[in-house]
């Protein structure tokens, strides 16, 4: 949709942000109509970078009052086409601000801007407070903090504690009316992040809404201890019917602080088995002893011959799945082809066997190989399973299979109870389609609320 | 080579990212991306756009020769990127850059550096005659066939007030060490590292066969370079081209004189150093070492590193042609500005280079920055010469 | 209106049959006031439903007749939450009282709304072994739902407040919708509240006001055979941040919690900080002590140590009460032989413990009582839940006025200290939005119309200017 009154917005987002940050060039809106992912582009009007609350207000106001889309966007890196506009517009793109505002030790959270990248917070944590860490996701460190909590993503810490939207302490939000919006207990005192509080909860306005409530500013999330020592443990089996059980029994010791579960057809020796990696931290090596030794009985005592149980994994593959993040991009070259696609599930671990199953049946039919990665979430209470696609981006029927492939495993997800993980625009549809009636009403009257103008990521979270 | 070579590559950069931080992801490593922070200035940014490009999606713009010109090849992306393609990033940017130089669409300032060069052999149109005059202040003499090393002193060096009296220190220190040698002086011609690094591909070739010939005729056998450019593309692309020379590093020759005790250094006074890797020495060569080692050899020398450093050393934003072109302008978030003020955070009173440009750039980032009377900017010869005298004069 | 309250009586029997609607003075007298120390409220009418069809039925028919309802699952709080503001329907939710579903695997339960805690808690041990969900120490009357729209906090904390172990909801909104929001909108599982726009929220903190809870998915946890307990005698509340934080940098307590009291003839307040461990083995459990006891060890100096205390040295009717899940801390009603107490809870930073705990002495000392604090760690160190706590007597109107004023005092303090004041009653409601921004208060009024168009529900509960 070409936007109207094109020079005088120009002009407009200019005066906010100067030239520098500003671009309708052919360059930049190639760049910004297209992700990492197999979607196809979709077209851009301008392309803005903010570096301050005040500029987004701006921004948002001069966008309100022309009725052009404004789609706010971290690092892109959401494989699912989230930031390319469905109604062409303003792409804000946050990562100039990506200052770490705060952090405190003893109430343990940070306080960052929403441009603040993964690698950002995960090395200035690391030199400053080495005794705290965030959840970390598998994507690249070039994605927004922001980005993964406001997608209730997944990271490291996830198995012990929850979606990075749970350890969302508060927010600050541009709302579509330019107005600014605090959260959680920054609602009573600006200057203090550390929790929601006991008051009523407007941060779920903003968590899983695809930026189609507002544009988030800054944000606080919760820090957890870090012990000095990380470890891990392997369980392979050659049976998805008893994974189940195994991760109901390793979770029920408590001491995992990460349980991944991995199946692919490369290298060849991985092919047919479901290998559980449980991450295991600890402050002396005593507890690590201890905390092994219970892992180890599960495999013993109640599992026997039907699952084999490592303490020390070998060498190259124990130094792939201990780095943080974990190097999941690395998916992405095997087709030697720049991409992969993947559908996130959110399901019950009950439903893991059949899903792993059928899966295997969709990568074949579309000519791939299976490549699932599964992390266990909040001590087993669901898993988020991964099927990954990669395709080469240079190759029209490759980059058709993977889409095909992907939208076949949606389909098939919510077939079992699972609930798609920031979903595409068609999976958007599809949940809509499945989710009870008066749920998505009460979405649209809360997005109406927020956003009379309808000028936030439109056509996300939308029927046609 | 051509951008078709790489026609089943490019494609195969999935713009995750990693290719603009540090290994440790502390900063942006990229110096255009980090001042600029539009995507398309990221490394992977000039991949698709010149995949674009190639597949006729996006026309050759001034934009475009922009973004792909803002690129200093600092070679951090090669560093950083992740994947098996990786050694390939920055000579795909290269053929990016020839593309453009092909349709002629190429920023004002890189065709006044070509056309400088081609004319008058070095990018400021200075005489060539005048080309030695630097040398006579120190007594260098000038090359002969029989010297052993052919010191090779480029055109910064040559022309750049600043930097001639790092190249005269240099070779005041290979006087001392006694070792035969000599510059062409007012036969030198521009090395053609740059030229090659902005993608005018014939002009490179002019340039080296001409340097070639030039050395084979003075029968030349052993380089040592003042420039880590100089140094790269004698050492890794003259020999495709029919010239093959033992080129090292003024450092690496330091280095070796210091340990097998030709050059004496004694104890200087007491200062704090901090060593700037230049790119062309450390991710493109991969030494590290020496000009550390030659530094510490100093007594006196107390050497603190900088928060990047060796392989995640930030550029200072003069390579690619951009001391000439300046398209990453200047301005507080300028590379060189960054640069010095991380100097500035060790405590050090002397930042040292091993490269002419380097000593450019960061030369002007210490002005920029008021830095200048606090930190001092020196190459690593005027170190050791100066705790050599020093030491002479009590 | 007297026409209309026959209508509504009459409706409301249609609805739910005879036996569960009252309009007569004794349930009104009940349900116009609650344990805390609230003036009472009048309610109109009093309604047990026993499906969500009935709850649907009865809201329609408020709507229509627009007159509040007021829900209430345990009216526990003492804050007069469930009390109306203005009249209506009180709808006491207690005869939902279903265990629908437990999901082993998946661990979590789905409750009807009336389920109280102590039917959870005893459904759990006899069919679930290795699960728990986290109990409050409220009488186990309370219910699950009630405590956990509030913020509650319990034995497993650690997890987060108990708003955070919500996996899914169905509601039916002020207009009569019914609706399921979390992973069970679509899904036959009630697994998690994402990874959906989140709704969920919208009846957090809520208090009622922007629809009724009819089933909840909460998340439950391990169960281990083996709990004990360590308690450290806390000599310097300046302290606690930093114990706290030692202890939750392990993950490997269950709860800790800190308990400031004068018992019954004691010179002074005696300060506890308790850590309650769980284990699957001796040797585990063994393992944990002794972490924390030599955590302790060599912390702080002489007056400002924290002294381990092993239990034997205490007396025993304290540690089975400490052990005791729920503890008994009701208890503190009869510390005045009164059969009253009030508290107000305040979620703070744990940062601000020791700041709070000297502001809420100097209080307790003003109106004439001695500092009487539960302080329970909510995640790991990242946050507390801080009771400060003011016992009456009943029968003694000086003395609930004193408590009264007291809980002013607490609030403003709290307030002050830039903390979120808990399952606030309407004044400190009233204090909170003061305090908020007008951008705040207008979504937040925004939302309630979105969900409760005719302000129907709860109203008079975070209802500002
Ligand atoms: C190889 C690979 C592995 C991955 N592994 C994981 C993993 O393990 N765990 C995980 O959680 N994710 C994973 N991801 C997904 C990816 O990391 C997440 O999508 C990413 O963290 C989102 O961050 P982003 O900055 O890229 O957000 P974007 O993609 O830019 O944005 C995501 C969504 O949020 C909205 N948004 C962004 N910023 C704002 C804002 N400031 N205000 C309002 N709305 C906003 C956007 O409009 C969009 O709808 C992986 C991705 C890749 C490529
Ligand atoms: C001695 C004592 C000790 C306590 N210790 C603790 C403790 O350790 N931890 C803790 O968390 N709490 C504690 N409490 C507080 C008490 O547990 C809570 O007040 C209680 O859990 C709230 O539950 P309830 O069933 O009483 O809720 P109610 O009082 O029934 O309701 C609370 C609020 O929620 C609304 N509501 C109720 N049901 C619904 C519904 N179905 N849908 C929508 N809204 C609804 C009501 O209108 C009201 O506003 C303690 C209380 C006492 C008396
Ligand atoms: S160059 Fe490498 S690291 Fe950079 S975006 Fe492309 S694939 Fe990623
Ligand atoms: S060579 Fe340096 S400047 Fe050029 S793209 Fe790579 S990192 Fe950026």
């Amino acid at each position: 949709m070409p936007v109207k009154d094109g020079n005088s917005l120009y002009a407009g987002l200019t005066d906010i942000l100067g030239q520098e940050f500003v671009s309708k060039e052919p360059e930049e809106l190639y760049i910004y109509s297209r992700d990492s992912s197999a979607n196809p582009p979709r077209p851009v009007d301008y392309v803005v970078m903010p570096s301050s609350v005040e500029e987004v207000q701006a921004i948002v106001k001069l966008a309100s009052s022309k009725g052009i889309p404004l789609i706010p966007m971290g690092a892109a890196l959401n494989l699912e086409g989230l930031t390319l506009p469905l109604k062409g517009g303003i792409v804000v793109d946050m990562r100039r601000m990506d200052k770490i505002i705060e952090v405190s030790e003893m109430d343990r959270y940070a306080l960052v801007e929403a441009g603040v990248s993964q690698g950002k917070l995960i090395s200035y944590l690391e030199e400053k407070y080495p005794m705290l860490q965030h959840s970390v996701p598998d994507a690249p460190p070039s994605a927004t903090v922001a980005g993964s909590c406001l997608i209730c993503g997944y990271g490291h810490l996830s198995t012990n504690y929850g979606t990075h939207a749970e350890m969302v302490n508060g927010l600050e939000v541009v709302l579509p009316t330019g107005e600014i919006l605090r959260t959680g207990s920054a609602m009573l005192s600006t200057s203090l992040w550390f929790g929601r509080g006991s008051l009523p909860d407007l941060t779920g306005l903003f968590l899983g809404w695809l930026g189609t409530t507002g544009i988030v500013t800054k944000l606080s999330i919760r820090l957890y201890p870090r012990p000095p020592i990380r470890d891990m443990v392997i369980y392979m089996m050659q049976d998805s019917s008893i994974v189940p059980d195994v991760v109901y029994r390793i979770t029920h010791t408590e001491v995992a602080e990460d349980v991944s579960i991995v199946g692919q057809e490369r290298p060849e020796w991985m092919k047919g088995y479901q290998i559980i990696a449980a991450y295991v931290s600890a402050h002396t090596e005593k507890e690590l002893d201890l905390k092994k030794s219970y892992l180890k009985r599960i495999s013993k005592e109640e599992f026997k011959s039907k699952v084999s149980f490592m303490e020390e994994a070998p060498g190259e593959l124990k130094e792939q799945f201990m780095e943080l993040p974990f190097f999941a991009t690395k998916v992405a070259d095997w087709k030697k082809g720049g991409g992969f696609e993947y559908v996130g599930a959110i399901m019950p671990i009950d439903t893991l066997p059949e899903a792993w199953e059928k899966g295997i049946d969709i990568a074949h039919r579309f000519d791939m190989l299976y490549s699932y990665a599964i992390r266990v979430v909040e001590g087993g209470h669901h898993v988020l399973f991964t099927y990954s696609y990669p395709f080469n981006r240079a190759d029209e029927v490759s980059m058709h299979n993977a889409l095909s492939a992907l939208k076949e495993t949606q389909k098939l997800s919510l077939a079992l109870g699972a609930i798609p993980w920031k979903p595409e625009v068609d999976g958007q549809k599809e949940i809509i389609k499945k989710m009870d009636k008066g749920t998505f009403k009460l979405m649209q009257r809360i997005r109406k609320l927020l956003d009379p103008g309808g000028i936030m990521n439109p056509g996300n979270w939308e029927v046609d | 080579m051509a951008l078709d070579d790489f026609k089943d590559v490019i494609h195969r950069c999935f713009r995750c990212g990693y290719c603009k931080f540090t290994s440790n992801y502390t900063d942006f490593n990229c110096p255009p991306y980090n001042k600029f922070r539009l995507e398309t200035f990221s490394p992977g940014g000039r991949m698709w756009l010149i995949r674009a490009m190639m597949l006729k999606d996006i026309e050759p713009s001034q934009h475009l020769a922009d973004i792909l010109y803002s690129c200093t090849m600092c070679a951090n992306c090669v560093e950083e990127c992740r994947f098996k393609f990786h050694d390939d990033i920055v000579d795909i940017i290269m053929e990016g850059k020839a593309s453009l130089v092909e349709s002629g669409m190429v920023p004002p300032t890189a065709r006044d550096f070509f056309k400088n060069i081609y004319l008058s052999g070095n990018p400021w149109k200075e005489p060539q005659q005048k080309r030695g005059d630097w040398a006579r202040h120190y007594g260098i003499p000038v090359y002969k066939p029989g010297d052993e090393y052919l010191y090779y002193v480029g055109c910064i060096g040559s022309y750049d007030q600043r930097v001639q009296k790092m190249a005269g220190a240099f070779g005041q220190l290979l006087l001392r060490a006694g070792l035969s040698f000599g510059i062409l002086g007012e036969d030198e011609y521009c090395d053609g590292n740059e030229v090659l690094m902005m993608g005018e591909q014939g002009l490179f070739e002019y340039l080296a066969q001409k340097n070639i010939e030039l050395f084979k005729e003075r029968r030349v056998n052993k380089i040592v370079t003042l420039s880590p450019h100089a140094y790269n593309v004698m050492r890794n692309k003259y020999p495709r081209l029919g010239g093959d020379f033992e080129v090292v590093h003024y450092t690496e020759l330091l280095k070796e004189l210091i340990s097998s005790g030709r050059l004496k250094v004694p104890g200087g006074r007491k200062i704090k150093v901090t060593y700037h890797d230049p790119c062309f020495l450390g991710r493109w060569n991969s030494i590290y070492d020496e000009p550390r080692e030659v530094l510490e050899s100093v007594d006196g020398v107390e050497l603190v590193e900088m928060r990047r450093n060796r392989e995640n050393a930030f550029c200072c934003g003069g390579g690619g042609g951009n001391f000439y072109t300046d398209i990453i302008g200047g301005g507080e978030s300028s590379p060189s500005r960054i640069r010095v003020r991380e100097a500035a955070d060790t405590g050090a009173d002397i930042i040292a280079v091993a490269c002419p440009t380097c000593m450019t750039m960061i030369e002007d980032g210490l002005k920029g920055e008021d830095l200048d009377e606090k930190i001092m900017c020196n190459d690593i010869s005027e170190i050791v010469l100066d705790a050599i005298t020093s030491a002479e004069e009590g | 209106m007297a026409s209309g309250e026959d209508h509504v009586y009459e409706a409301l029997r249609t609805i739910v049959g005879d036996p569960f609607v009252s309009r007569d003075r004794e349930e009104l007298y009940m349900y116009s006031r609650d344990p805390g120390a609230s003036i009472p409220r009048s309610a109109d009418w009093v309604v047990l439903p026993s499906t969500t069809d009935e709850v649907q039925k009865i809201v329609i028919l408020a709507r229509d007749m627009k007159v509040p309802v007021v829900p209430i699952s345990g009216g526990l709080t003492l804050s007069g939450l469930a009390v109306p503001v203005k009249g209506g329907i009180v709808m006491d939710m207690r005869r939902m009282d279903r265990i629908i579903e437990v999901n082993e695997r998946s661990r979590y339960v789905v409750v009807e709304s009336g389920v109280s805690q102590g039917k959870l808690l005893s459904f759990l041990k006899e069919n679930y072994p290795m699960l728990r969900h986290s109990m409050p120490d409220a009488p186990p009357s309370a219910s699950v739902v009630g405590n956990t729209l509030i913020y509650g906090s319990g034995h497993l904390s650690k997890h987060g407040a108990h708003s955070e172990m919500i996996n899914g909801l169905e509601v039916v909104l002020g207009d009569g919708e019914v609706l399921r929001l979390g992973s069970c909108a679509l899904s036959p599982y009630w697994f998690g509240r994402g990874p959906l726009p989140d709704l969920v929220s919208l009846f957090v903190n809520w208090f009622g006001t922007t629809g009724i809870v009819t089933r909840l998915s909460l998340k439950l946890y391990p169960s281990h055979p083996l709990r004990d307990m360590l308690i450290f005698l806390v000599q310097d509340p300046k302290t606690i941040p930093q114990a706290v934080s030692m202890i939750t940098s392990t993950d490997m307590m269950e709860d800790v919690l800190i308990v400031a009291s004068r018992p019954p003839k004691a010179p002074s307040v005696i300060s506890l900080l308790t850590v309650y461990l769980t284990a699957e083995t001796h040797e585990e459990l063994d393992f944990k002590k002794e972490l924390f006891v030599d955590m302790f060890k060599d912390f702080g100096q002489e007056g400002s140590r924290m002294v381990f205390t092993p239990k034997e040295m205490l007396p025993q009717k304290l540690i089975h009460g400490f052990m005791e899940e729920p503890q008994y801390a009701a208890a503190t009603a009869d510390f005045k032989k009164g059969g009253g107490f009030e508290y107000v809870g305040v979620v703070l930073p744990l940062s601000k413990v020791p700041v709070a705990w000297k502001m809420g002495e100097e209080i307790a000392r003003k109106h004439g009582f001695d500092p009487l604090y539960t302080v329970r760690n909510v995640g790991l160190g990242h946050g507390v839940v801080f009771a400060f706590a003011y016992p009456f007597n009943r029968a003694d109107e000086e003395s609930l006025q004193r408590s009264r004023d007291a809980l002013a005092d607490t609030n403003d303090m709290a307030l002050e200290l830039g903390g979120t004041p808990w399952k606030s009653e309407l004044e400190g409601q009233a204090k909170i939005m003061a305090r908020m921004d007008p951008v705040v208060l207008s979504v937040m009024d925004g939302i309630k119309r979105v969900m409760d168009p005719g302000g129907i529900m709860n109203p008079g509960n975070w209802k500002h200017g």
